[in-house]
This record gives structure tokens, C-alpha cells and sequence, in this order.
């Protein structure tokens, strides 16, 4: 069991609150730095698209999880990333200003996409963001002149000012550094006032507002740094992929976008990678599985989404803090044994809330 | 209208639909007191609460306000600047973050004093670091207020009901206010956490100089800490003064007990029983 001595107030704003942090942090790093030596080629495409699941999933962490504000349209944000990355990549312009753009109109349109959120909540907002999803995929699909309509668009190599990443580690290394930033940049904001200001709209809105804590811009501002995040992931997986058409920024991804917060874990930066894991490594699994199956089974359409779907009721039933939370037990398991109590993380009765003033 | 008015109330009236909940209410709060709201149920005094906090504007009327910038209409405010005027409240039913530990709501009680915007805390440049200490100073003088330092790292979802109720107060003081308005803080406490809450508002009264606007039920606690009182009934002013003038009132007492008419009426009901019930009666 690990103690922390207090002696200063700045040690509860540092980024690694002890040593055992900085080292494993650290190593973590220096694993992802030397995995393009250590994994084959195909690993390293899986990572790395485990690294842009991430960075999309920290954007809608930040709305769903801190700021209360669920998105069921969250592909189309990831989309409009991917597009403008396309266009603008194939127009010779180079990655970096590519990206900015992409993030900058991705954010924009979240910006739009957060107005009916000051107006409707919960469930109604799952609607509205949802609608929003399936417009801006009729707008891919549509608009052929510049997004070339069904028949999707071939995307050029990443090009950092006259220096084209080529190979797919080059590629790798970009997306972890871009990850890497979006982690910090969300670590920070989470400790600063914006991050607590959508922590109180998360918890409570009437005293957030009687905090002083303006609803409507923090709300917008949610939106814009969620959707700037998934633009941002949007342009990494359209060079990843180096074709992309309107089909995959549907509502099937909006829900696994989802179901990698539910199930990594919501409310916790870890539950975004946690998810993104998830997300990638399951149809692995499955496919690996599915050679043992009976043949009725393993060759049934739609296996997947029945795993998916189990997995999703099982972690809602069992576990509501997703794999992070089932990580904290575990963890609290191993540093306190033989201590640990069952009763430990069990949820103590809530009070209620008032529903007078909502 | 007199120098130390903090807040003036002028004419308030609120209807809902059908329903008046407050009818032509005025009152004024001077500096330094703590002026407390009773009243039966549905006597309106959380209405005006929400009223003086920008939760609901009033059909007519208007509340006057002595803000960091001179006088001003804070029936004109939007609700969030409310907080930065110098006024914060609590909540009848406690509304904190729940999924936070306390020092974090505390700290999120120090929103309207935050130095920087987004971008910096994008980065958390050296000014928001510098800020987030002051802001933690703050927070660890109110926790020493109130003696909360057991429960700092605590998150609000496990604590008891009392603490809440301490924790719900501290954030208040943390967003320094000028005028506290206290909805009904002896709810739910038992009679320990009662009398520490009445010498909390006397200490926040005196010591730290700050108006206090309270409704509460408990007499006891009303007499020993208000230097004045409004009794109010269906949304009506019946009496204002010190405590004992307004538990000496008519009106007040009729309000609370019921009149002698009443129960003579009651006497009569019981006594023919082919008219309507006594229960019934009083229910319309």
C-alpha cells in the first residue's frame, strides 16, 4: 500500500502524482518508442490504429464522460477530419497545416452541433446528434464534386513540408506523437478550471450556473475540443487507410465510438485507450476464436455484433466503470492484499437529487 | 433607500400558470445582517431565492443590488454573473458534484476568480499553474473554516447527508461572496450539526463579514442567529422584524397553529358528518 506525503500544493496538480507513476509511464513510452523493433508489421498497423481510436475517443471521453453531453454522431465529426484532410492533402497542401484545418472545421461544426445541446439533454440530445450524423454522411455521399460522392477518394502520403512519410513506421511515430499531445492537452485542461467547469455541468447544471459557470459556453466549448480531437484522429485515419467513402463514417462507427468510452470506461482518460484496445483487439479475437467453433456458430453472420452486444450488457450490469474501473480493483487487490474487502468499491446509496428546479 | 442596503427587494411577483406563488413581496437586506425567511410550506421563500440567484425572473418587480460596481437591477443579470457579483447560495436538497472529491468542488467554487482561458489551460502555462495554487490557498482556508480537512480527498458520493451539508457551505464561501443565501441549512442535521451550523453562520456573519439571506424551519436556530426575520404565507408578507416580534405576531401564529375560527369550524364539521370532512376541507 503506497502512502503519499503531502507537503506542498503543487505536488496535487503534478501530472504524475509519485514515482511509481513517472516509471511506469515511462516505460510505456519507451515500449510505444521501440515498437516498430519489436512487433511485426501487421501489430504495428493494429497499434496505430489503436493510436487514432485513442485520440478520437479521448475527444468524445472529454464530452461524454467529463462533460455529460452524449453524441451518437460522433463519425460524422471523424468524417468531416478525414475529408478535409483528403481534399486539402491532395491539393498539395502539406500535413501539419492539413491537420489544423481538419481539426479547425471539424470544430467548427461541433461548435454548430452543441447549439441544440443548450436546449435539449440526455436522451434528446442522442437524437439530435445522431440526425446530425446521418446528415453529414448524405453530404459526403452527395457532394461528389469535391468529396468524389460513393465512389470514396484515394488519399497521397502524409507530407511534412517536403518530407513524405513513406513507410508505416514513419507513419506510426506521427500518430503516437499526435497522441501524445492530445493526452496532455486533455490533462491539462482536466486539471485547470475549463476541466472542472464540465466536470459541475456533468454533475450538476443548476449549480454549476450558480458557481458561475456559463451553461452554454462550456458546453460549445466541450463540443468544439471534442470534435476538433475526432477531426483530428479523422485525418490520421484517412491516411491510414489511404481511402476512405462515406460508408465509414456511419452510424456503426458513431456506436463503436461509444462503445469504446461505455466499455473503456467513462469519465476516466485511461477508459479511452482502454476502449480503443477493446475495440481493435476484439475482432481479432473472434476471428482467432472462431476456428474453434462449431461451424453454425463460427461462420454465422453477425457474430461480432453479438459479442459486442453481450459485452456491452455485461459491462453495463456488472461493471459501469468499464475496463478502468475493473483495472482500479484489481490494482487496489493487488496493493492492499490480503486486505481487500468485497463491499470496497460498492456504491453507497445516493441521496436524492432535487427535481424541483430541473 | 438607505446607504447599507445590500439588496433590495421591490414589489416581487411571481405566477406560475395559475398559481401565485409570490404576490408584491419587499424587503430589504442590510450589510453585516443575516435576514432569514420563514414561513409555512409553499410559502414561496425558496421562489424568492431562485429569484434573487436568476433561477426564475419575476412577472413584475425588480431586486435592486449593492454589486462590486455600484448599484444595479439584478433582475437584469443573467444568471451566471450572478456568482461573480458577490452572491453564491446552496441548495435545499444538496446539489453537489457528486463524482468529485470535495476539494475539487471547492475548487470549482472558485470559477468566477479563474485567471485564464482555455488556451492557456490548454498548455497550463505558468499562469494557471500559479492560479490553481491561490485558488488551493483559498480552498484550504475554508476547510479550515469548517473543519473539512478529513474529508478533502474524499469524494461527495460516499459522504453522509451532515457533511454534504458542510461541504455545500464551504463551496459557497469558496467563490468569497458578499451575501450568502442559505436554503434551509439545518435540513436533515441532527441536533449536534444543528448548533455547530448556527455557529458557523454566526462566525461567516461576524468574522467574516459576509450578509447572510437564509430560509429555515428551525426556530431555535432562526432566534439564535437572525437579526431579522420575514414570515411569510401563500406567497404574502405577513410580518417583518426582529425574531420574537414575528413569533409574537398574529398573523404569523395564525399562520403556523390556525385561528380559533378554524377550529370551531373543525368542531362543527365533526359534530355533522353528511358535509365534507374536516381533512378534506383544509386539503381544498
Amino acid at each position: 500500500m503506497r502512502f503519499i506525503f503531502k507537503t506542498d500544493y503543487a505536488q496535487d496538480i503534478k501530472l504524475a502524482k509519485h514515482g511509481g507513476q513517472v516509471f511506469w509511464y515511462s516505460a510505456l513510452m519507451l515500449l510505444m518508442f521501440a515498437a516498430p523493433w519489436l512487433f511485426a508489421e501487421y501489430w504495428l498497423a493494429q497499434l496505430t490504429l489503436v493510436l487514432i481510436y485513442s485520440i478520437a475517443g479521448l475527444g468524445l471521453m472529454l464530452l461524454a464522460g467529463f462533460t455529460g453531453q452524449f453524441s451518437m454522431g460522433h463519425a460524422a465529426f471523424l468524417g468531416v477530419g478525414a475529408y478535409t484532410q483528403a481534399v486539402m492533402t491532395n491539393a498539395g497542401v502539406p500535413f501539419p497545416i492539413a491537420m489544423a484545418c481538419a481539426a479547425g472545421l471539424s470544430a467548427a461544426v461541433g461548435v454548430v452541433v452543441g447549439l441544440p445541446a443548450l436546449r435539449v439533454k440526455g436522451i434528446y440530445l442522442g437524437i439530435a446528434t445522431l440526425s446530425f450524423g446521418f446528415i453529414v454522411e448524405e453530404v459526403l455521399a452527395r457532394w461528389e464534386s469535391v468529396t468524389g460522392g460513393n465512389a470514396g477518394i484515394h488519399i497521397k502520403k502524409p507530407d511534412i513540408f517536403g518530407w513524405v512519410l513513406e513507410t508505416g513506421n514513419q507513419f506510426y511515430f506521427l500518430c503516437l506523437v499526435v497522441t501524445v499531445i492530445a493526452t496532455l492537452s486533455i490533462l491539462n485542461v482536466l486539471r485547470s478550471p475549463t476541466g472542472r467547469a464540465f466536470v459541475a455541468i456533468r454533475d450538476s447544471e443548476i449549480s454549476a450556473q450558480s458557481m458561475g459557470i456559463h451553461l452554454a459556453y462550456y458546453k460549445t466549448l466541450s463540443f468544439a475540443i471534442s470534435a476538433a480531437l475526432a477531426g483530428v484522429a479523422g485525418a490520421l485515419y484517412a491516411h491510414n487507410l489511404q481511402f476512405i467513402s462515406p460508408d465509414q463514417f456511419n452510424i456503426l462507427q458513431s456506436i463503436d465510438l461509444l462503445l469504446m468510452i461505455v466499455i473503456g470506461g467513462a469519465g476516466s482518460v485511461h477508459g479511452a485507450f482502454l476502449g480503443a484496445i477493446f475495440l481493435i483487439a476484439m475482432p481479432q479475437v473472434i476471428a482467432q476464436v472462431k476456428d474453434f467453433l462449431p461451424a453454425a456458430v463460427g461462420q454465422a453472420p453477425g457474430l461480432q455484433g453479438l459479442v459486442y452486444g453481450l459485452v456491452l450488457i455485461g459491462f453495463v450490469m456488472f461493471e459501469p466503470m468499464g475496463l478502468y474501473g475493473r483495472w482500479l480493483k484489481v490494482r487496489t487487490y493487488l496493493q492492499m492484499f490480503p486486505f481487500y474487502r468485497k463491499g470496497m468499491f460498492k456504491r453507497q446509496k445516493s441521496f436524492q437529487k432535487s427535481d424541483r428546479l430541473k | 433607500m438607505m446607504q447599507d442596503t445590500l439588496l433590495s427587494a421591490k414589489d416581487l411577483t411571481v405566477r406560475f400558470g395559475g398559481v401565485l406563488a409570490v404576490n408584491k413581496v419587499s424587503f430589504d437586506v442590510r450589510q453585516g445582517e443575516v435576514f432569514t425567511l420563514i414561513g409555512p410550506n409553499g410559502a414561496g421563500k425558496t421562489t424568492v431565492f431562485n429569484l434573487i440567484s436568476r433561477i426564475y425572473t419575476p412577472t413584475q418587480g425588480e431586486i435592486s443590488y449593492l454589486g462590486p460596481k455600484g448599484r444595479i437591477t439584478l433582475t437584469q443579470q443573467p444568471p451566471q454573473s450572478v456568482a461573480s457579483l458577490g452572491i453564491a447560495r446552496t441548495f435545499q436538497n444538496i446539489e453537489l458534484f457528486e463524482h468529485a472529491s470535495v476539494l475539487h468542488n471547492l475548487l470549482i467554487g472558485r470559477h468566477t476568480h479563474r485567471a485564464s482561458n482555455v488556451l492557456q489551460d490548454l498548455f497550463f502555462t505558468p499562469r494557471v499553474r500559479e492560479a490553481e495554487l491561490k485558488a488551493r490557498e483559498k480552498a484550504e482556508e475554508v476547510i479550515e473554516f469548517l473543519g473539512l480537512q478529513h474529508y478533502r480527498d474524499t469524494f461527495v458520493a460516499g459522504l453522509p447527508y451532515g457533511v454534504r451539508k458542510v461541504v455545500e457551505l464551504a463551496r459557497a464561501l469558496c467563490t468569497e461572496p458578499k451575501l450568502l443565501l442559505l436554503d434551509e441549512p439545518s435540513s436533515g442535521l441532527n441536533v449536534e450539526e444543528t448548533d455547530d451550523m448556527a455557529f458557523w453562520i454566526q462566525d461567516i456573519q461576524q468574522e467574516l463579514g459576509i450578509t447572510v439571506l437564509m430560509v429555515e424551519h428551525d426556530m431555535s436556530l432562526v432566534s439564535k442567529v437572525s437579526d431579522r426575520v420575514l414570515a411569510m404565507n401563500q406567497g404574502e408578507m405577513l410580518a417583518m422584524g426582529t425574531p420574537r416580534e414575528v413569533q409574537n405576531d398574529p398573523g404569523v401564529i395564525e399562520a403556523y397553529l390556525g385561528s380559533i375560527d378554524d377550529v370551531s369550524s373543525l368542531r362543527r364539521k365533526v359534530n355533522s358528518p353528511t358535509e365534507a370532512r374536516p381533512a378534506e376541507r383544509t386539503a381544498a
